[in-house]
C-alpha cells in the first residue's frame, strides 16, 4: 500500500516586501501555475490539494475554501495545515503522507503569505500562552535572542560569528531571482545595523515578505513519467515541543537534533557532513545558522563558527547552506518552509540555475517555528529502497 | 524590482477586527495566582512519578502524562537561564514598560522549569546568564503573572 513519493514540479512567485498588484488568491495562483508548468501538468491532473499559511496573518482563517479560485481547488479535496513557522514544511510532510498512503496519486502542495497585510508581531503574539507568556512578552525576536545568548554563553561564540552567517546568506541571495532582498552586506554593516534585541542586529534577521510556493508530489506509479529525474522524498521527521517559553533548552534546538537522528539513522547516513550535498535550512536569524547545524550533527557542539568561517557552507564549499539566500533574504512565513523544500528539490533535480550546487545526491530541507519546533525532509536523486 | 507596480494604483481596504476573548486560567493556575495575590507566596505542582516541579504550574506532567496532585513551595529567588534586551517598542510589550526592556527566563530555586518575566533595577549591560535574581512583588495584586512586578539582581 505504501508508495514512494517524488516531487515532480515546483513553482514560486518573485517574492516582494508587498504585492499591491495582487490579492491572496491571485498570488497563490502565480505559484500554482508555475508548478503546473514545471511539471507539464494541468489542474485536472491534480487529485488533491494541501494548502496553508499562518493563522491571523491575513485575518482569513478558512483559506482552504476562500482560495479555491487561485489554488484550483474547485470541487477537489482540499485540506488546510497550519503549524506556525513550520507550516510550509508541515505542508510538504502532509502532502508526502497523502501520496505515500496510496490514496492520492498527484497532490498539489501550496504555502503562501501576504505578510504585508497584517501586524506580524501582533499575529505572532497570538501563538503564545495568553495567561503566562503573553503578559510579560517582549516580541518574537527576543525569544530568538535568548537562544543566541544561551549559545554564546556556553561556547564563547560572538556576534561576529552570527554576522558571518548573515553575510553568507545575503551573498547567496544574489544568485536567486526569487529572493526578496538581493543586496550583499559586509560584516561591519551587519554589526553596525540597529540592535533589535541583544545580540541580534537588524541585518541578522529575516524580513517580512509577500509570496507563495507550490510543489507537486506524485506517487512512484507515475512520478518518472511526469518527470524523468524527480526529487525523491527519502524520509521526513517532525518534532513539536514546548508549552511555555521557559521549557526550552536555550542554546540547543533539541527538536532539530531528534529529527536529524531519526532520519539519518533510518536512512543509514553515518557522516552527514560528507554524505549530504546541500542544506536549505529554515533559519530565521543568523545565529541559528551556527547553533542548528550543530544540532543537525553536521559539526560538534561549539564547532560551527570555525566551520563556517572556513567557508565550508559557502557556495563551492564542502556543504553549501542556503544557496537560495535562505530565510534572512526572504520570509513569506506560510510559504517559507515549502520554499526550502522546493529549493532542495530543485537542487536534486538539477533545476536550481544560478544557485545550483553540482552533483547533488542528498539534500536536506527544514522548517522551524511554533516555538522551537522542527520539521525535516531528506531529498535524494536515487529512488529510495 | 518596482517594475511590476508600474501603472498600478493600489487600493487598500483598512480594517480592524474586534476579537475579544476571556481566557479561563483553570483551577491549577488559579491556585498559583490566588497564593501569589493573597500571600505573596510562590507554589508549584510536583509530578508524583518523576518528581519534576513545574512553573508555570501544569495540571499534567507532559513526560509521564499523569496528573500532578502535590503542591510544593518554591523560593522567590532563582537563577537567570537566558535573557534578551528588547530595544524596539512593539505592541506586544506592555505599555507601562520603558525601553530598553530586559526579558529573562528565571528558574526559581525548587522549580525544574523556567518562568518568563521582566528584569528591572539593573543596567542591561550588567545582565549575565547564571546571575541570581529575586522576585519583586507588585503593590497592587489582581491575580495574574504581573503580581510579580519584575525580578531584580540579588546583591
Ligand atoms: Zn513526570
Amino acid at each position: 500500500m505504501a508508495k514512494r513519493v517524488a516531487i515532480v514540479g515546483t513553482g514560486q512567485t518573485f517574492h516582494k516586501s508587498h504585492r499591491p498588484d495582487v490579492n491572496g488568491q491571485e498570488i497563490i495562483n502565480e505559484a500554482v501555475q508555475r508548478a503546473l508548468a514545471d511539471a507539464d501538468l494541468k489542474i485536472k491532473d491534480i487529485d488533491a490539494i494541501v494548502i496553508g499559511n499562518m493563522d491571523h496573518f491575513e485575518g482569513i482563517n478558512y483559506v482552504d475554501c476562500w482560495s479555491v479560485d487561485g489554488s484550483g481547488g474547485v470541487m477537489k479535496p482540499v485540506i488546510k495545515i497550519t503549524t506556525g513557522g513550520t507550516t510550509g514544511a508541515s505542508l510538504a510532510i502532509g502532502g508526502n503522507h497523502m501520496v505515500g498512503s496510496g490514496m492520492f496519486e498527484k497532490v498539489l502542495v501550496i504555502g503562501w503569505e501576504k505578510n504585508s497585510e497584517s501586524d506580524t508581531t501582533g499575529a505572532i503574539t497570538t501563538a503564545f500562552d495568553p495567561i503566562w507568556d503573553r503578559q510579560v512578552f517582549a516580541g518574537a525576536i527576543s525569544g530568538l535572542a535568548a537562544e543566541a545568548q544561551g549559545y554564546m554563553a556556553r561556547y564563547g561564540a560572538s556576534d561576529r560569528d552570527g554576522a558571518r552567517v548573515s553575510v553568507r546568506d545575503r551573498k547567496h541571495a544574489m544568485n536567486n531571482p526569487h529572493a526578496q532582498l538581493r543586496k550583499e552586506v559586509t560584516l561591519e554593516e551587519v554589526l553596525a545595523s540597529p540592535m533589535l534585541a541583544d545580540p541580534i542586529h537588524l541585518l541578522d534577521v529575516c524580513p517580512r515578505t509577500d509570496g507563495a510556493c507550490a510543489v507537486i508530489m506524485a506517487s512512484e506509479d507515475v512520478a518518472e513519467k511526469i518527470c524523468p529525474k524527480p526529487d525523491w522524498i527519502w524520509k521526513t521527521a517532525a518534532r513539536h515541543s514546548y508549552a511555555y517559553l521557559g521549557d526550552a533548552d536555550y542554546g540547543r534546538l533539541v527538536s532539530m537534533e531528534r529529527c536529524a537522528k531519526e532520519i539519518f539513522q533510518k536512512v543509514g547516513i553515518k557522516e552527514p557532513r560528507k554524505e549530504i550535498d546541500v542544506i536549505e535550512m529554515y533559519q530565521p536569524y543568523s545565529f541559528a545558522g551556527l547553533i542548528w547545524i550543530e544540532d543537525m550533527g553536521i559539526v560538534g557542539p561549539g564547532e560551527a563558527p570555525g566551520y563556517i568561517w572556513d567557508g565550508n557552507t559557502d557556495m563551492g564549499g564542502e556543504l553549501p547552506v542556503n544557496p537560495s539566500g535562505g530565510v534572512i533574504s526572504c520570509n513569506p512565513i506560510g510559504a517559507t518552509g515549502l520554499i526550502r523544500c522546493a529549493e532542495a528539490a530543485m537542487q536534486v533535480m538539477g533545476k536550481a540555475e544560478g544557485r545550483q550546487v553540482p552533483d547533488v545526491n542528498f539534500a536536506v530541507s527544514t522548517g522551524f517555528g511554533g516555538c522551537w519546533w522542527t520539521d525535516m525532509l531528506l531529498h535524494g536523486k536515487k529512488k529510495p529502497n | 524590482m518596482s517594475d511590476i507596480f508600474k501603472g498600478i494604483e493600489p487600493l487598500i481596504y483598512e480594517s480592524k477586527i474586534n476579537v475579544p476573548y476571556s481566557w479561563w486560567a483553570g483551577d491549577t493556575a488559579s491556585k498559583f495566582f490566588i497564593n501569589l495575590r493573597d500571600e505573596k507566596k510562590i507554589i508549584a505542582p510536583r509530578c508524583g512519578s518523576c518528581g519534576k516541579v513545574f512553573l508555570p504550574p501544569r495540571k499534567v506532567c507532559p513526560a509521564c502524562f499523569t496528573e500532578n496532585t502535590e503542591w510544593v513551595s518554591v523560593s522567590d529567588e532563582g537563577t537567570l537561564v537566558s535573557y534578551s534586551v528588547a530595544r524596539r517598542k512593539l505592541a506586544s510589550i506592555p505599555a507601562d514598560k520603558k525601553l530598553p526592556v530586559v526579558w529573562g527566563l528565571v528558574k526559581l530555586d525548587g522549580a525544574d522549569t523556567a518562568i518568563l518575566h521582566f528584569l528591572d533595577d539593573v543596567d542591561p549591560g550588567d545582565v549575565k546568564i547564571g546571575m541570581r535574581v529575586k522576585a519583586v512583588f507588585a503593590e497592587q495584586r489582581t491575580g495574574g503573572i504581573r503580581d510579580i512586578s519584575h525580578f531584580k539582581p540579588v546583591r
